[in-house]
């Protein structure tokens, strides 16, 4: 990385609080006959206002990380605490919950709603943990998409995709960020302009961001890189 | 309602695809609606707007058109008007037959041979009441067709005629032909095929009469069933050797009345299961072709009751809206439908088949965004897919 460890997190004033924290992390699954072991003694620990990246061959674990780290699968050792909330402690109707108020996921290609604006987006986050007004405006004009508030996604470029599923995840203020391959249906230049907007919204919401990428050209944006390979975690040779 | 609504809007042309299939199965119910209470007045009008409680029919007749096989008598009449609970028993006789006008015109009737003083007579809209040994009363319908009190209808064959004394207030027709009330011993006087050509008279009929006719008009005090007013029916059918149904069920006894309501039952309840499967099969495409959107939306932590619900609620203004146009487009045809078409609109048929379409409809929906309960919203995240 060019620069790396270069962007202090805006929190740097305020006590580091821990985002998350996952502790010799084990993920089996089932393939046919046999088990895979998809993460295999994983322990990671990432603060608010932190962006790490995580790199890796296809196949090495990587969204399966983000399917523990964010409450979408159960892991078959180990524990994962959020906001200093175990994970394993909540039932799967408090995990919806969970997700909707402390994680915010941001998906390859943005994953938008197709019938929805930019602005509608955003309200429909919104409506599920609160039916008082709300404004997305400034968190648009914040990700710098305030100007196709009304578009829907199949008016934007991917890049601009991408700005929207950032905003959508940082709607109800999360503890964690998890995004997935944001780079992937982007072009060089893109992919820089959205992972500077990551680390951007990452120091400025404090928010603990764990990125899953193959895209190396976009690591020098981040505070730290981790290799993952066959299920475990290491440091990254280049951070 | 919020992602539903924008869903709408979004995909109007996929929408509006399904609820032009909606529409029209709307329309082909209301237009069997139509159909089926056309086919019921034109059937057992005349005996609907009878104030009997029940028939008795010869014992053991069977019981689909028993009005033209059955045979009872005055004695057996007497012994129903003894019962505990009957108000009043009277001969009914019932005969189909063909007659030509005074113009020419050939006119089919149900004679109804009554006794003029009974319970029996019928409304009168215009004319005399039944009572003169050769005047006939007919169906209000009758009138339409062109028939004139004072007209001479003359019976095919025999060459009996009858005098048009009067009209009733209403639709009164008995298998599909418009029914003629005639005093019970004129009834008799024809039935029993002694009639001579001409008009009958006192002496005529009198002469050549029977004491006979089709079936035992029974009625209670209010009206109501002969159960609800005590009577010991089958004690009573014992003594007077006969079989007694009530009037619903006496409906069956008319010619071609089952074969025909369950003809059309049978092809309404095909026209609901059709479109159950219809919008079961749209939403369940519906929701597997949004299978990853759903998926990311339930990992962004949308409860799936929120997911049910909205697809719920779309089926449901999908379901609604449409049937109602097709039911406005049904009422429409209907205002254009021929006059001498079995056919006719009652707001409670009309209003039912409307909304069991949308009853079996939303089940239909139901059971295919069912499938959004069991999408894995991991599968959202990309390496997972």
């Amino acid at each position: 990385m060019s620069t790396p460890a270069t962007h202090s997190p805006a929190s740097a004033a305020s006590p580091r609080v821990t985002g998350i924290e996952m502790q010799s992390v084990v993920l089996e699954l089932g393939d046919g006959d046999r088990t895979v072991r998809a993460l295999d003694d994983v322990s990671l620990s990432v603060t608010g206002g932190e962006l790490v990246a995580v790199v890796g061959p296809s196949g090495a674990g990587k969204s399966s990380l983000l399917a523990v780290a964010g409450a979408l699968a159960h892991p078959t050792a180990g524990t994962v605490k959020i906001h200093g909330r175990e994970l394993a402690t909540l039932s799967r109707k408090e995990r919806t919950r969970f997700r909707l108020t402390e994680i915010g996921f941001v998906f390859q290609s943005g994953n938008l709603v197709p019938a929805l604006t930019v602005a509608d987006q955003l309200r429909l986050v919104r409506r599920l943990t609160t039916r008082e007004p709300f404004d997305p405006m400034p968190l648009l004009e914040s990700v710098g998409i305030a100007h196709k508030a009304d578009r829907r996604p199949h008016e934007l470029s991917g890049g601009e995709r991408q700005r929207v599923g950032i905003a959508r995840a940082l709607v109800n203020s999360p503890s964690v960020l998890l995004v997935d391959e944001p780079t992937s249906a982007l072009d060089r230049e893109r992919s820089q302009e959205v992972v500077a907007l990551l680390r951007e919204e990452t120091h400025a919401s404090a928010v603990a961001t764990i990125m899953v990428t193959h895209d190396h050209d976009v690591l020098h944006h981040c505070d730290r890189v981790l290799l993952m390979q066959d299920g475990g975690l290491q440091p990254h040779s280049a951070s | 309602m919020f992602l539903a609504v924008r869903s709408l809007s979004f995909q109007r042309g996929r929408f509006a695809l399904v609820g032009l299939v909606i529409s029209l199965l709307a329309l082909l119910t209301v237009m069997l609606s139509g159909l089926a209470t056309g086919l019921v007045n034109d059937g057992v009008s005349g005996l609907k707007g009878l104030p009997v409680s029940a028939f008795a029919f010869e014992s053991g007749i069977q019981t689909d058109n028993a009005f033209s096989r059955s045979v009872v008598d005055k004695g057996q009449r007497d012994t129903w008007a003894g019962q505990t609970g009957i108000d009043q028993a009277e001969l009914f006789g019932v005969s189909i037959v063909n007659t030509t006008s005074d113009t020419g015109e050939d006119i089919d009737l149900t004679l109804f041979g009554v006794e003029p003083d009974s319970f029996l007579l019928p409304k009168l809209g215009d004319g005399e009441q039944v009572g003169s040994v050769d005047g006939v009363v007919l169906s209000r319908t009758a009138a339409d067709d062109g028939v004139k009190v004072g007209d001479t209808l003359t019976l095919d064959r025999v060459g009996t005629t009858l005098r048009v004394v009067g009209f009733t207030d209403k639709q009164d027709t008995f298998g599909h032909v418009d029914v003629g009330y005639l005093p019970l011993a004129t009834w008799q006087y024809i039935a029993s095929g002694m009639s001579a050509a001409g008009a009958p008279t006192d002496a005529s009929v009198a002469a050549g009469a029977i004491d006979t006719a089709s079936a035992i008009a029974l009625r209670t005090a209010d009206g109501g069933s002969l159960e609800s007013a005590g009577v010991d029916v089958t004690a009573a059918d014992e003594a007077a050797h006969t079989t007694t149904l009530s009037l619903t069920k006496a409906f069956g006894a008319s010619p071609g009345y089952t074969a025909e309501t369950a003809t059309i039952s049978l092809i309404q309840v095909f026209l609901y299961v059709i479109t159950a499967l219809v919008i079961g099969a749209f939403f369940t495409v519906w929701t597997v072709q949004r299978q990853h959107e759903l998926a990311v939306l339930r990992a962004v932590g949308t409860p799936t009751g929120f997911l049910l619900r909205d697809g719920i609620a779309q089926a449901g203004f999908l379901l609604t809206a449409f049937t109602a146009v097709g039911v406005v487009v049904g009422l429409g045809f209907a205002a254009i439908m021929p006059a001498e078409a079995p056919f006719a609109i009652e707001a409670v048929p009309v209003v039912s088949a409307g909304l069991a379409m949308i009853i079996l409809g939303l089940i239909g929906a139901s059971l295919a965004v069912l499938r959004i309960a069991r999408i894995e919203p991991a599968t959202a995240l990309g390496g997972q897919r």
